[in-house]
């Protein structure tokens, strides 16, 4: 046998934590591939199987997927900051919610005269008297503007509080609560009227996007479609970043930060990246999520999401790149069937899934996979040996 | 939170950090004069009790230094404050002529030149031994190049180099976390010493080590004499004795510099006996 030459690079993955490694393996790209490929074909099977055949998909599970999809990008957005750099976020719902807004914007204004009271003005507008957009619904009725807000508003916003709060050195729990507390303030505001964004009821009755009918079944399958290619899209970019050296500069400020500034990085500016870069994919998952589910309201804000949020990539796998996607799906694949099942045990059952992860899976489902793995490689080492011996 | 101290260091570092991002530091440490360190009347208070006391002290270029004294004596203080992490009250902190400590943030203290090593060891766990003295090495620190950063044949040599002298080359894959505690020390040296430091902090650098591998920790010490200028904290006295040939041993107590000379010199000194050696 030959001794590896210390100085070759270390084989992919090989020297990172063992469930990030999981994608480098050939197996699980094939998987994978197929994962992407079976969801895919979902609105094809919506589309072009009558409903009378087997292989028909209906269009609640089209939006469903689409919806547990753009779940899945913001559990991505929130491992990147919190399985990765430590940074555990309650506030992502925020970012979520802005980005929701923001293509809410363009969706009302893309109403036109079809509302109920059939005015220039949305229908909550008219509703409270007022003769004018306010300034910040000025362009709105820009696709691509909006697109622009989606991307640029959360970011600066994200950017702002954590210059302030990584350069005060907030950390662990501290920052938790802060942003626990931003979303909640956030969500106060929006549920004024006089914010200028629907009160309480927020953001419906969307007529059409760029033209098409919104509720048409083409709409939905190209918007699912859309949603799948952000998705991988962004598994690819946060594979990219993970697997650069900043990627090991971020899990070593989450696992030893002082030591990292005394080798002479200053975190201020990784975290900074890092949380701006989060907030932007989180935006964009809302973004894609309303017009799939035709609603935004201030509820998006509330605490509550954020830290659903946080469940389902603890559920998955923190610090993993599939596991935030494999919990995003589960959790709210099981929320979908008690919520219409028992609704009133949903949050007990919610409350339950995040103490038993906690306990018995601090690695999440992914991290028992790969546990379980590594078990079956040691017996099957300890197999050939013993027939070697024999 | 409470002491005036941290706080301060707080905005500093805001301010020096935020105005050094994005480029690396051209400026060299000008060591015309022969020292590389000035410390002049450092006072560090914490609710009251003075850390530092008035502490005076240089170390030349090249030099070893020694420093040893009681607990509470100020010595991990010192080094707080020549790395960034503690702010002085009152007195001044020179890294060679020109830079001052005492103002830049503990990032841009350690890629100006002063590498540190604290007194447990501190390595990146769940990084490999490679990946450890990839991070630490020497080279833009900044977000955009840390993104982009590709290992070039010369940063390869430097990393082989050094798991060489550290003797972690069988271990370059593993997780550091798995090494054994000896492992740790050597290969936070190795850390260090990639980073091409002009001035080395070792705060108590063969704490729990075996024989053997303390002694083969004196040898990289005294083989590192005249290329860097080190500051070593030892309360080993044993250790100290095998580095002492030529070096200067500084001991401090309260806060303050109580007898600074060779380790005869030092040994034979009444108040050095009295409040430490005597004891």
């Amino acid at each position: 046998m030959t001794e590896p030459d210390p100085l070759l690079p270390p084989p992919p993955g090989a020297s990172m934590v063992a469930p990030t490694a999981l994608l480098e393996k050939r197996g699980v790209r094939r998987a994978l591939f197929a994962c992407i490929v079976l969801l895919a074909l979902i609105p094809a099977a919506n589309l072009f199987f009558p409903e009378s055949s087997p292989l028909h998909m209906s269009s609640y599970m089209v939006a469903l997927t689409g919806k547990f999809m753009c779940y899945a990008i913001a559990a991505l957005a929130l491992d990147l900051v919190w399985g990765y750099t430590g940074i555990l976020s309650l506030g992502h719902g925020l970012f979520f919610a802005l980005g929701g807004y923001a293509q809410g914007m363009y969706l009302m204004r893309a109403i036109g005269h079809d509302g109920v009271y059939q005015s220039d003005l949305p229908d909550f507008m008219v509703f409270l008297d007022w003769k004018a957009y306010p300034w910040y619904w000025s362009f709105t009725d820009h696709f691509l503007y909006v697109w622009l807000l989606i991307l640029v508003v959360p970011a600066a916003l994200a950017f702002v509080f954590g210059f302030f709060a990584f350069r005060s050195r907030i950390k662990g729990v501290y920052f938790s609560i802060i942003t626990q507390a931003l979303t909640f303030a956030a969500m106060l505001l929006f549920f004024r009227n006089n914010t200028g964004f629907g009160g309480n009821n927020g953001f419906t009755d969307f007529k059409r996007i760029l033209g098409f009918t919104i509720t048409a079944p083409w709409t939905k399958a190209t918007l699912y479609w859309i949603t799948l290619g952000v998705m991988v899209g962004a598994v690819l970019i946060a594979r990219l970043i993970a697997r650069s050296k900043l990627g090991r500069v971020l899990t070593a400020i989450r696992d030893s930060e002082s030591r990292l500034m005394f080798v002479g990085y200053d975190p201020l500016w990784f975290k900074l990246f890092i949380w701006t870069f989060s907030a932007m994919l989180c935006s964009v998952a809302g973004a894609l999520y309303v017009p799939q589910v035709g609603i935004i309201n201030p509820g998006e804000m509330s605490p509550a999401n954020s830290i659903e949020m946080v469940i389902w990539v603890a559920t998955g796998g923190r610090g993993t790149l599939i596991g935030p996607l494999v919990g995003a799906f589960a959790v709210n694949w099981l929320k979908t069937i008690f919520t219409s099942q028992f609704p009133e045990f949903w949050l007990y059952l919610l409350g339950a899934i995040f103490v038993l992860v906690t306990l018995f899976l601090p690695q999440g489902i992914l991290g028992v996979w790969a546990q379980w793995r590594r078990h079956r490689q040691q017996r099957a080492m300890i197999r050939s040996a013993s027939e070697h011996a024999a | 939170m409470s002491s005036p101290a941290t706080t301060a260091s707080g905005n500093e570092t805001a301010l020096s950090g935020g105005a050094s991002y994005g480029r690396v530091k051209g400026e060299e440490v000008d060591t015309r004069h022969g020292a590389i360190l000035y410390l002049d009347n450092i006072t560090v208070s914490f609710d009251g009790f003075k850390a530092l006391n008035a502490l005076t002290l240089d170390i030349g270029v090249g030099e070893l230094r020694l420093i040893i004294g009681p607990n509470g004596a100020g010595k991990t203080t010192m080094m707080d404050v020549i790395t960034g992490k503690t702010r002085p009250d009152t007195g001044t902190a020179f890294f060679g002529q020109s830079m001052d400590l005492t103002r830049m943030s503990e990032s841009t203290i350690a890629r100006a030149g002063i590498g540190r090593k604290f007194q447990r060891p501190t390595v990146f766990e769940n990084h490999t031994v490679f990946e450890n003295l990839e991070l630490a090495m020497k080279t833009n620190k900044t977000v955009h190049a840390t993104l982009r950063a590709k290992l070039t044949g010369p940063q390869r040599d430097a990393i082989d180099s050094t798991l060489e002298l550290i003797r972690l080359r069988g271990e370059v894959h593993r997780m550091a976390g798995l090494l054994s505690h000896g492992q740790k020390q050597w290969l936070e040296i190795g850390m260090l010493l990639i980073q091409e430091p002009k001035l080395l902090l070792l705060d108590e650098p063969v704490a729990g080590m075996t024989d053997a591998e303390t002694e083969r920790t004196g040898e990289l010490l005294n083989e590192l004499r005249g290329r860097h200028s080190l500051m070593v904290v030892e309360h080993d006295m044993d250790f100290v004795a095998r580095l002492a040939t030529g070096s200067t041993v500084t001991v401090l107590h309260e806060g303050s510099v109580l007898a600074e000379g060779s380790m005869a010199q030092v040994q034979s000194d009444q108040r050095v006996i009295e409040v430490y050696l005597g004891r």
